[in-house]
């Protein structure tokens, strides 16, 4: 957090309208996470440290991860592949804290996470983590615009949205036009493709510039050709804004594009 | 602000819920129309009720009266002092009204009221109902020529000539046929008992006629030198419904049928003052008829001079010539405390030691308006249980709407949404659910009430049957009054159960499991 503030204050010194500056283009937080000098040391941003948990069905105890030990570094690309029931998707809501480890401790930034109070870990889904699903997750009732920025609106009051809802649009607006959406703004989901849902929440996902993007299977529901554009915006997002992507997917292919991939087997990682 | 804007979406896309709030918009329509239908009839009621009653009357047990009201009168001034508007004494006695309808005399129980015709006027609103004009300005207990209400036709002096020439006419063929056919003496008894219309010595009464001499010899004098086509009895002032029919006529209107009118003649016969008390009748004129659309105080009223009715009862004391009276009727100030004023005057006259009741207009009438104000109470009590019970409707399509959205409420919490935040979503929207619903059955009764007769209208042109019975209330119209704390009481109660509806499905969709609720499809 107190990255962003630096950077922010750098900005505002800079240009007299402090929002126009970090929006300008996908460069910016690539300059910013050079400049700051807290990123220098930290080696790793998110680390798993012997998670377990198992799930209740019916009078039977099953366990889905069996002591996980993963770590994702900062400004890496890394995917989770394996078969369906190894326990990735449980994984990753756990790093995402939408569920709490059994045993084992979840590591951001140097502090544990998995143990904070909930609206804690609330604050901390909302600021820091962008989170992206197979089944896209956008609000029906609401436009692209305002999917996209639903994360802003979620954290900030009324009077606090108020106050920032231009600056809010305009990189809303920005980030659509980055994932090539800018003509559809006034659409509901279910006027889009799956491509461009995928590609709505994506956006959704940055809107509140977070330091680690967790996607559960994003292309698991997409055809070949727009499976492999929404893999092309991922890697370009890693590439140019050095954002650290943890990525779950059953398809090796798809796993290829990753810098590193981590193997689930039985809820364990398999080092094959 | 995702609270709001999914509040307005969710109210502008989910009809399936503005649905379900039609019966809390019905309730509180319905709340609202009877509640201000109820309020107009109170207070239609109380102004009648004390339109008539004076705001406090000392009245005296006995039927002897208060025997020197004078010096009463002089105490409860002092008493009462500033407060005090007016004041006027009255003789109240049950008495039996007898006049004559087609041949034949037809007898009626009323309240025989002897009153100040100067003040009485001032201490209630008596002179208001009076149905001739200039009567209502001052009474007068003398006959006026004409100009009385038009449902009453002709009235007043020349309608009295009028009778009283043709009675005079029948007199006289009657008179001519007696003698045509003298020789059959049963015609000539029944001829003798109906051509005697005005002059009271032969009437079937003559028995009730007190033993007081000075009575009898009054009245015989009286009847040997009444003119009846120039010269009236005491006036009495009846009310209205002691001598009118009212019926419905084949084309539904409202017919009033008046027995006896202002200038006919009646009987009274009411008991005297003292032990026993002996019964004496006495002849009036009708001057004017009193219509306050209450119908108890319309078919029972009669009004004569008090100084008159103390005469023939023997209420005056010979040595002094002061007048008994049985009650003083005062009238406080506007916005005076009636209740305080009632006590001050109980404790001065305290009931242990003085024969006389200290009552304020509310106590005379307080089993009446107690039970109207039980019906508003009871109606509303009921009617808000409707309303209650569209608050289970409300509950049900909440959980159903929780359940629909359960995969969204597992979006919002992955997108770092609170439970709390959640929670007020829901809440939120019950609220402006509540607002959309009482807002709308606010509008609709204030429209209803607004247009309440103009709706029995056309529910009588199409049911062909009577909404509204004006011979049963006397009122032409409904009575409403819109009040805006009634209104805003109930617009409340009715958000609020909204709200309290939302809270058990808002707490399931706060407490739900992100995983699971994302899972869920």
């Amino acid at each position: 957090m107190s990255k962003l503030t630096t950077v922010r204050s750098n900005a505002s010194e800079r240009d007299a309208s402090p929002h126009a500056e970090p929006l300008r283009g996908p460069h910016f937080r690539i300059d910013a996470k050079q400049d700051s000098p807290k990123s220098a040391p930290t080696k790793w941003l998110m680390e798993a440290r012997d998670v377990r948990k198992s799930y209740r069905k019916g009078a039977v105890l099953v366990p889905v991860l069996k002591g996980v030990n993963a770590t994702a570094g900062d400004g890496e690309f890394m995917a989770i592949v394996g078969k369906s029931g190894s326990g990735k998707s449980t994984l990753l809501h756990l790093l995402a804290t939408l569920d709490a480890p059994d045993g084992g401790e979840i590591h951001f930034e140097d502090r544990r996470i998995d143990n904070l109070p909930t609206t804690q870990r609330d604050g901390l889904r909302n600021r820091e983590m962008g989170v992206v699903f197979q089944f896209y997750h956008l609000l029906p009732e609401l436009t692209t615009l305002e999917n996209t920025i639903l994360p802003a609106m979620i954290g900030c009051s009324v009077t606090q949205f108020w106050g920032k809802r231009r600056a809010l649009r305009r990189k809303a607006l920005d980030l659509l036009e980055q994932v090539g959406l800018s003509h559809r703004l006034k659409h509901r989901p279910s006027e889009l493709s799956g491509g461009e849902m995928q590609r709505v929440a994506i956006a959704r996902a940055l809107l509140n510039e977070p330091k680690i993007l967790l996607a559960d299977e994003p292309t698991g529901n997409l055809d070949r050709q727009t499976g492999v554009q929404i893999m092309d915006l991922l890697r370009s997002l890693n590439r140019d804004r050095k954002l650290t992507i943890v990525m779950v997917t059953h398809d090796s292919a798809i796993a290829k594009e990753a810098d590193r991939v981590v193997q689930l087997v039985e809820g364990r990682v398999s080092h094959a | 602000m995702y609270k709001l804007l999914l509040c307005v979406r969710y109210l502008r896309t989910r009809y399936i819920a503005l649905a379900s709030i039609i019966s809390v918009t019905l309730g509180v329509a319905t709340m609202i129309v009877v509640n201000s239908v109820m309020c107009g009839f109170q207070h239609e009621m109380h102004k009648r009720l004390h339109g008539i009653l004076s705001d406090i009357v000392v009245e005296a047990h006995s039927m002897e009266g208060i025997q020197d009201p004078e010096s009463l009168v002089e105490e409860i001034r002092d008493e009462i002092g500033d407060d005090l508007v007016g004041m006027t004494a009255t003789v109240h006695i049950p008495a039996m009204l007898s006049f004559k309808v087609r041949g034949q005399w037809m007898t009626k129980q009323v309240n025989l009221i002897g009153i100040d015709e100067k003040s009485y006027a001032n201490v209630s609103e008596f002179g208001k109902y009076l149905l001739h004009p200039e009567n209502r300005k001052q009474l007068s207990f003398d006959l006026h020529e004409r100009g009385y209400d038009p449902r009453l036709r002709e009235a007043g002096w020349a309608y009295r000539r009028m009778k009283v020439a043709q009675e005079r006419y029948y007199e006289e063929q009657m008179r001519k046929l007696e003698a045509a056919s003298a020789g059959e003496s049963t015609h000539e008894t029944v001829a003798t008992a109906t051509t005697d219309e005005d002059s009271g010595d032969d009437l079937p009464f003559n028995f009730e006629i007190g033993q007081d001499p000075f009575l009898e010899a009054d009245e015989e004098n009286d009847a040997r030198t009444f003119d009846a086509m120039t010269q009236q009895h005491v006036g009495i002032v009846l009310g209205i419904a002691t001598s009118n029919i009212r019926h419905r006529a084949s084309d539904g209107e409202i017919v009033d049928l008046f027995l006896c009118k202002p200038g006919d003649d009646v009987k009274v016969t009411f008991p005297t003052a003292g032990t026993p008390p002996q019964a004496v009748s006495a002849n009036f004129t009708v001057c004017d008829f009193y219509e306050s659309k209450m119908s108890e105080y319309d078919s029972t009223f009669a009004f004569i001079p008090i100084g008159q009715l103390q005469y023939l009862r023997g209420m005056i004391d010979p040595q002094t010539g002061a007048g008994a009276v049985s009650s003083i009727q005062i009238k406080l100030k506007e916005g005076a405390d009636l209740n305080a004023a009632r006590d001050s005057l109980r404790e001065r006259f305290p009931a242990e030691v003085f024969p006389y009741r200290v009552q304020t207009w509310k106590d005379m009438q307080g089993p009446l308006l107690a039970a109207v104000q039980m019906e508003t109470t009871i109606l509303n009590i009921l009617l808000f249980l409707i309303i209650a019970v569209a608050g289970f409707g409300i509950l049900a399509t909440f959980f159903m709407i929780v359940v629909e959205k359960t995969r969204d409420i597992g979006i919002l919490k992955s997108l770092g949404a609170t439970s709390r935040g959640v929670m007020s979503i829901f809440l939120g929207y019950g609220l402006s659910l509540g607002c959309v619903g009482s807002g709308v059955g606010m509008v609709l009764g204030l429209l209803f009430v607004v247009n309440i007769n103009r709706v029995a209208d056309v529910l009588e042109t199409i049911t062909g049957r009577e909404v509204f019975d004006p011979t049963i209330y006397y009122f032409q119209e409904i009575p409403t009054i819109i009040q805006a704390h009634t209104v805003a009481w109930i617009v409340a109660g009715a958000m609020l159960i909204a709200v309290m509806a939302s809270v058990l499905p808002a707490l399931r969709a706060a407490r739900m499991h992100p995983v699971e609720a994302l899972r869920y499809e």
